[in-house]
């Protein structure tokens, strides 16, 4: 014990600025990080142009991207595929920066729109504009979106106590989430078989049917609130060390904690709004991004391109891959995230609900 | 620079003569604190002087740690007012308050993975602008504060995988890579064994002595408060008791009034200060 706790003589072993030096090897890993998972997704997004029931070869597909080859590629490539890729890229990067937000703000690791039952309140905004009140089109989005805001207010002021806490958050949020689900079944179990059918995709969620106008307006809305995350991105760091640290360093946690979370929820009203709840991508993409950066940090941007990368190789999957059967999107990244977050359960007893 | 069996330093010091550059006397102006309407503490004046440590005393639920809560505005003042040299803290934005003291609550945990450099680097975010990337000046101030805790060659370690001793100190090393002239402390001991406990006083005690910080800490122990502290102030009951000098303090019918403790008090064989030994129903000191 002595010996850990007398002094060496000045770090012998560490160059002249040992904290310089450290900073500038995790900026370096975060750009390796950043460029290997750039390369990743570049490469799945091709395969996701060559493959379908018209296969396209590589150079086919890419000269097609650009305008050269026949127009049946180029309708192929652009009308069908491109827009699929898109939405998948823009879905899972919204679904992984809100995790991500959630995860820092609430300083809990299975904090995500999944478990709080936001997503949930998402699907049941917009199964009951199909159902009860027979919207269609864009109105059902907007349904989705204002569900997504209801529950998320709703767990706000039930966990609400001089101060919001983390634990009650998630705990409020659990119940919540149960309270969707049920809510969601008795609905589909209320109305025909036909419309149930119709109304499936928004309790699973794929990306299949997003283009056009809808995708520009979902490209802009992520984008001014990735803009947003941006700016409160400075709270990050402080907030995660704890409200009476944040605020000893000039964080106005309250503040930062109710935009931070406000952002988060806006990503996923969105996000689900357009190709419903994919679930488990907003817990998964972030510790994902966590591992692969191992420095603590929030890992915001990295969590963008893995849930990217985990959207677009779910729905590749789930279209191609599964025997022949194409599956929503929503049901791939369920396969994957749940063992997940078994694995994560068993292994991160320390801190899973700390 | 820290052995733990090392005696401790003599408690000669007339902290007055450093001059301290922005004057950092901590005043607090018939302050009032509680929880959810209960009052803890009811009008309480406290003087805390600029240069020296200060060590806040009492028992379980006297109000100490509310005490140093609401002085450094982590707890909503119920009325009265804290100043910072004669300056109003509440009038402060939170950031610029920041840059001025230092703070570190009970029991902090670090998340996750982090590893020792990053976690004290967030130390510097009131320095750092909206947009501002961490700079070469950060790193410096990291670097010291770094040094000044004796965990330097600790700095690519996760702080998670650390003894308790050292990362407190590492805790210590984030609010002085804040660079503040004054850092509150609570119970900044607990969860330490007695090594541990000795060495962390001895280390803000040569803040304290080498870079004029002035320390204020609420603490448990009192024979531990009553050699490291310059001014020691007694609390019962939201109330202080005693404030002054440790040996002019701690007396037996002090310690009674606050902790309901029949002891002797005797001279500490090291250090001269006021050593506090409780009878007890089963040992009343008629043997010795």
């Amino acid at each position: 014990m002595t010996a850990e706790l007398a002094a060496r003589p000045a770090a012998p072993g560490l160059p002249a600025d040992p904290v310089a030096t450290l900073r500038h090897r995790r900026r370096r890993r975060l750009a390796l990080v950043v460029a290997t998972l750039a390369v990743l997704l570049v490469a799945m997004a091709t395969l996701a142009l060559t493959l379908g029931e018209a296969s396209l070869a590589p150079g086919r597909a890419l000269a097609a991207l650009f305008g050269a080859g026949s127009d049946a590629d180029v309708f192929v490539v652009h009308r069908l595929r491109l827009p699929r890729i898109e939405t998948a890229v823009l879905a899972g990067a919204s679904f992984g920066l809100a995790g991500a937000l959630f995860q820092t703000t609430l300083r809990n690791p299975l904090a995500s729109p999944d478990i709080l039952g936001i997503a949930s309140g998402a699907s049941l905004g917009a199964v009951t504009a199909m159902l009860v009140l027979g919207l269609t089109g864009l109105a059902v989005s907007g349904a989705a979106f204002a569900g997504a805001l209801v529950v998320a207010l709703l767990i706000w002021l039930f966990a609400w106590r001089q101060g919001l806490h983390s634990i009650r958050f998630v705990l409020v949020g659990v119940g919540f989430a149960y309270l969707c689900s049920s809510l969601l079944a008795w609905l589909l179990a209320s109305v025909e078989i036909r419309a149930a059918q119709s109304a499936l995709v928004w309790t699973v969620g794929s990306v299949a049917d997003v283009r056009g106008a809808d995708l520009v307006t979902f490209a802009v809305a992520a984008l001014v609130l990735g803009a947003g995350v941006a700016l409160a991105s400075r709270w990050q760091g402080p907030l995660a060390l704890g409200d009476d640290n944040a605020r000893a360093l000039g964080v106005p946690v309250d503040a930062a904690r109710v935009t931070s979370l406000l952002l988060a929820v806006g990503l996923v009203g969105v996000a689900t709004s357009f190709v419903g709840p994919l679930a488990f991508v907003a817990l998964v993409a972030p510790a994902i991004a966590r591992r692969l950066l191992d420095d603590g940090g929030a890992a915001l941007v990295v969590s963008v391109l893995t849930g990217a990368l985990l959207v677009l190789a779910a729905d590749v999957v789930g279209q191609h891959l599964l025997f022949g059967v194409e599956a929503p999107t929503g049901i791939v990244t369920g396969l994957i995230g749940a063992p997940y977050l078994l694995w994560l359960l068993a292994t991160d007893r320390r801190k899973a609900l700390a | 620079m820290t052995d733990v069996h090392r005696p401790a330093p003599a408690p000669a010091r007339p902290a007055a003569t450093r001059e301290a550059a922005p004057d950092v006397t901590l005043r607090a102006h018939g302050v009032s604190l509680g929880y959810d309407g209960r009052r803890v503490i009811d009008g309480l004046d406290l003087e805390l002087p600029a240069g020296s440590v200060t060590a806040i005393v009492g028992p379980n639920a006297c109000g100490k740690s509310t005490l140093l809560r609401g002085l450094a505005r982590l707890h909503p003042l119920d009325g009265g007012s804290v100043t910072l040299g004669g300056e109003d803290v509440g009038a402060l934005s939170r950031k610029e308050l920041a840059k001025r003291v230092g703070v570190l609550p009970q029991s902090s945990i670090a998340p996750d993975g982090v590893r020792v450099a990053e976690l004290v680097a967030r130390g510097r975010y009131p320095h750092q602008g909206w947009f501002g990337r961490h700079s070469s000046t950060d790193d410096g101030a990291v670097l010291r504060a770094l040094e000044a805790t004796g965990v330097a060659d600790l700095a690519d370690r996760p702080v998670a995988e650390l003894s308790g001793g050292q990362r407190q100190r590492v805790w210590i090393a984030m609010v002085l890579a804040q660079e503040t002239d004054i850092v509150l402390l609570d119970e900044p001991t607990t969860y330490l064994d007695l090594a541990h406990q000795v060495d962390l006083l001895d280390l803000l005690t040569e803040l304290n002595r080498t870079h004029g910080t002035t320390v204020v800490m609420v603490l448990h122990e009192l024979n531990l408060a009553a050699r490291y502290a310059d001014h020691l102030v007694v609390m019962s009951a939201g109330q202080v008791v005693a404030e002054g000098r440790p040996g002019d303090v701690l007396t037996a019918a002090s310690v009674h009034a606050a902790f309901g403790l029949r002891a002797r008090v005797v001279p500490d064989p090291v250090s001269g200060t006021p050593l506090v030994v409780p009878l007890g129903r089963t040992h009343d000191g008629a043997t010795t």
